[in-house]
């Protein structure tokens, strides 16, 4: 069996907010393994960010966290303190954010940053740090890698940007990588390369990696499993084949349906929608909580909470009260599977 | 039966800007003599990556911005001599980022009756029933016209930013980036209102977007620009079915389609894009290009006359391409 990395069970956002207590994420439960992708899917608003964050132990100060396992290589990372914390972050567990200014400081060289980054947690010289940072800013393509080390952040594109993040989040060799977003602020182009760097070092490297985003062209291409959230909750999870081609839940299903599909979705023809809006999850919620939006509502999806139920296939699970057989036949009435 | 609404001939924009400490300025050419003809009706999408320069275009057609050099006319008049309040009647924006777009502390209903007000529209006891038939139209329900932005949702307000672009009923929509801010799920309402209201309203539409797989599917012709100019420039159909370019082809390769069974694609763009300030000569496109000629570097590429559009690319010049490339 493979190793695994990360064990996430049960983990809950709370956040005070002026009309009470906002329940952001609630419940969810996931696991990555070495040499794996996860992607976590979802519109904004779902708890994507906060999921990821609280997984680095770094919420919002107001936030309450709760879980009941959270696991880093088989260590409980749910109560280590914040000097272990410290030490991991950017150590075993390194982060990717969407815009690459957020983590990189703007009065220090690029190659200070890199060098830093390693020192901070191994006992190196300043040569083997900067042979380091020069050797992973080749490995991300960049060229002329030695003259990069003197130059600002603001000296470089955004792309190339992109790409020092994600060579100083490879200094210590990480073996889980969590990245938010990293390409939603770049062009299309320069959005291939950068996935496709990642996935390449993810497989040299063997690391685990989490993938956060709301694009699902980027999820079907680069997912070995996905995690499809909507409202604080997953709704659906399984591998990318299982939820791609085989979405379960009425709210997949809806989201597969609004893209236009080059060479699928007709030219000009109305595309699919789920009309509505996410409801508020501030204060006490038992119902499913897409069934406001949900054209296969029925009385019993408002009654009480909903829990997640496998699909057909293995590994495939899902949160709805329409069997599998339902769900089926109606993805492939609307198009979809 | 086709009629010309727009029309720019050679349309350059040059801003000087600072080549660094001590260097002086220097020439950014963000549009560089670009002729292009709109005919009524039709949805025209200007794609490329960010910096090619799309939106200055669009602004010059806004009158927004004056062109350094070359002729924008509208309905065959110069926009140049075109009153401004005449010509924001004829053309609105609708803008990438419906956070900021809306001043926070205007009501929705202000914010959608402004264009009257600046147009000095002779009826104001018409304006709150015209911007409630406009809210309708858009799908606002109209008891939100007293509230304000932050209560709204992100689609509901671009359908502000649509309503206040459609009320003084313009000929012609500029969207830049319209619904790229958006979730899917918002994104397809949005392009799905654009479609009706453009029959409904019989509207030209130009398109700036840079997700193909939504220009493919409601543009009916697109430019595609690289640094300042218009290099390949079809009907939607045989751009997509049949690219010429070797950027397009680059570009439409990058479109990530959500299917499992394909990886990321390795477009081949290496090079970063060029600085613009500095632009490679002969074909700017050549340090990237997958299929540089040696002569690439040298010659500027002609535009070649290709169905209905064209293709400016030495590939499918018979004389500097050495022959017309098979594709
Ligand atoms: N510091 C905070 N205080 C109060 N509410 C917050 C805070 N941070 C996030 N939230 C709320 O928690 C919910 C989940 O936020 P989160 O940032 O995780 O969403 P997301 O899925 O990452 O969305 P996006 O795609 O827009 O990044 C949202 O409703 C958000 O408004
Ligand atoms: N006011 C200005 N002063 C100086 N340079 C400018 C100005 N406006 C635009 N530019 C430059 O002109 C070029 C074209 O910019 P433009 O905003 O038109 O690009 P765009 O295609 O709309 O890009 P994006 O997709 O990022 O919106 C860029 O190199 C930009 O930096
Ligand atoms: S539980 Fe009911 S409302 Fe919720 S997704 Fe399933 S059918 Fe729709
Ligand atoms: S002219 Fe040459 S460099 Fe330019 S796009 Fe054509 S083949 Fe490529
Ligand atoms: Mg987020
Ligand atoms: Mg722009």
């Amino acid at each position: 069996m493979a190793e695994r990395i990360l064990e996430v069970e049960n983990l809950t956002v709370d956040i005070p907010v002026g009309g009470g207590m906002l329940h952001a994420v609630q419940g969810i439960s996931f696991h990555v393994d070495k040499g794996e992708t996860l992607c976590i899917v979802g519109e904004s608003g779902c708890g994507k960010s906060l999921t990821s964050l609280a997984v680095m132990d770094l919420l919002p100060k107001k936030a309450i966290r709760g879980a009941n396992k959270l696991e880093l290589g088989g260590e409980d990372i749910l109560n280590a303190g914040e000097r272990r914390m410290s030490d991991i972050r950017g150590n075993t567990m390194g982060m990717i954010f969407q815009e690459p200014m957020t983590s990189l400081n703007p009065a220090y060289t690029i190659g200070n940053q890199m060098e830093e980054a390693l020192k901070r947690h191994r006992k190196v010289s300043t040569r083997e740090a900067r042979d380091r940072a020069i050797y992973l800013l080749e490995k991300v393509g960049i060229t002329a890698a030695e003259s990069r080390l003197s130059q600002y952040p603001h000296q470089l594109s955004g792309g190339l940007r992109q790409r020092v993040m994600i060579a100083m989040t490879l200094m210590c060799g990480p073996n889980l990588i969590i990245a938010d977003e990293p390409t939603t602020a770049l062009d299309v182009t320069i959005q291939a390369q950068i996935l496709l760097l990642l996935a390449e070092l993810q497989r040299e490297f063997e690391m685990g990696l989490i993938l956060i985003t709301h694009d699902l062209g980027v999820v079907a291409r680069i997912a070995d499993r996905v995690a499809v959230m909507y409202a604080g909750q997953v709704v659906e999870q399984g591998t990318a084949d299982q939820v791609f081609n085989r979405p379960t839940h009425p709210y997949t299903q809806g989201l597969l349906d609004c893209i236009p599909i080059p060479g699928k979705t007709e030219r000009n023809k109305p595309l699919g929608s789920i009309p509505g809006i996410v409801p508020s999850l501030v204060g006490p919620f038992h119902a499913c909580h897409f069934a406001e939006r949900c054209q296969y509502a029925f009385d019993d999806c408002v009654k009480g909470d909903i829990d997640m139920r496998p699909a057909v296939e293995d590994g495939h699970e899902y949160r709805c009260l329409l069997d599998p057989e339902t769900c089926r036949a109606n993805a492939q009435k609307r198009g979809v599977a | 039966m086709s009629e010309t609404v727009i029309s720019a001939k050679d349309v350059t924009r040059t801003f000087m800007i600072s080549a660094g400490a001590f260097k002086g300025k220097k020439p950014l050419h963000a549009v560089n003599g670009v002729s292009l003809e709109v005919e009524r009706g039709e949805v025209l999408a200007l794609v490329g990556e960010s910096g090619c320069g799309k939106t200055t275009f669009a602004k010059m057609l806004l009158g927004l911005l004056p062109p350094t050099q070359g002729t924008i006319e509208f309905g065959g008049k110069p926009v140049a001599d075109v009153e401004r309040l005449t010509l924001a009647k004829m053309v609105q924006p609708i803008f990438q980022d419906p956070y900021s777009s809306l001043n926070p502390r205007k009501s929705i209903g202000s914010i959608i009756t402004l264009p009257l007000k600046v147009q000095n529209d002779p009826n104001p006891a018409t304006w709150r029933r015209r911007a409630e038939e406009m809210m309708e139209l858009v799908g606002l329900p109209p008891r939100l016209f007293e509230n304000f932005p932050n209560q709204l949702s992100g689609g509901q307000r671009q359908r502000v930013a649509i309503a206040r672009a459609l009320i003084n009923r313009p000929e012609v929509v500029i969207c830049d980036e319209p619904t790229s801010a958006l979730d899917v799920s918002v994104q397809s309402q949005i392009l799905n209102l654009l479609q009706d209201l453009r029959k409904e309203l019989n509207l030209t539409y130009i398109v700036i977007s840079h997700n193909l797989a939504v220009v493919e599917h409601i543009a009916t012709r697109v430019a595609v620009m690289y640094l300042g100019r218009i290099v390949e420039q079809k009907d939607t159909e045989s751009l997509f079915d049949n690219p010429e370019h070797p950027y397009t082809k680059a570009l439409l390769e990058s479109v990530l389609t959500p299917d499992p069974s394909l990886d990321v694609p390795d477009t081949h763009l290496g090079a970063a894009y060029p600085n613009p300030v500095d632009p490679p000569s002969g074909c700017t496109f050549n340090p990237r290009c997958a299929r540089v000629m040696d002569h690439c570097s040298v010659i500027e590429p002609k535009k070649i006359p290709s169905g209905k559009g064209f293709v400016q690319c030495h590939l499918y010049d018979e004389n500097e391409g050495r022959g017309r490339a098979a594709s």
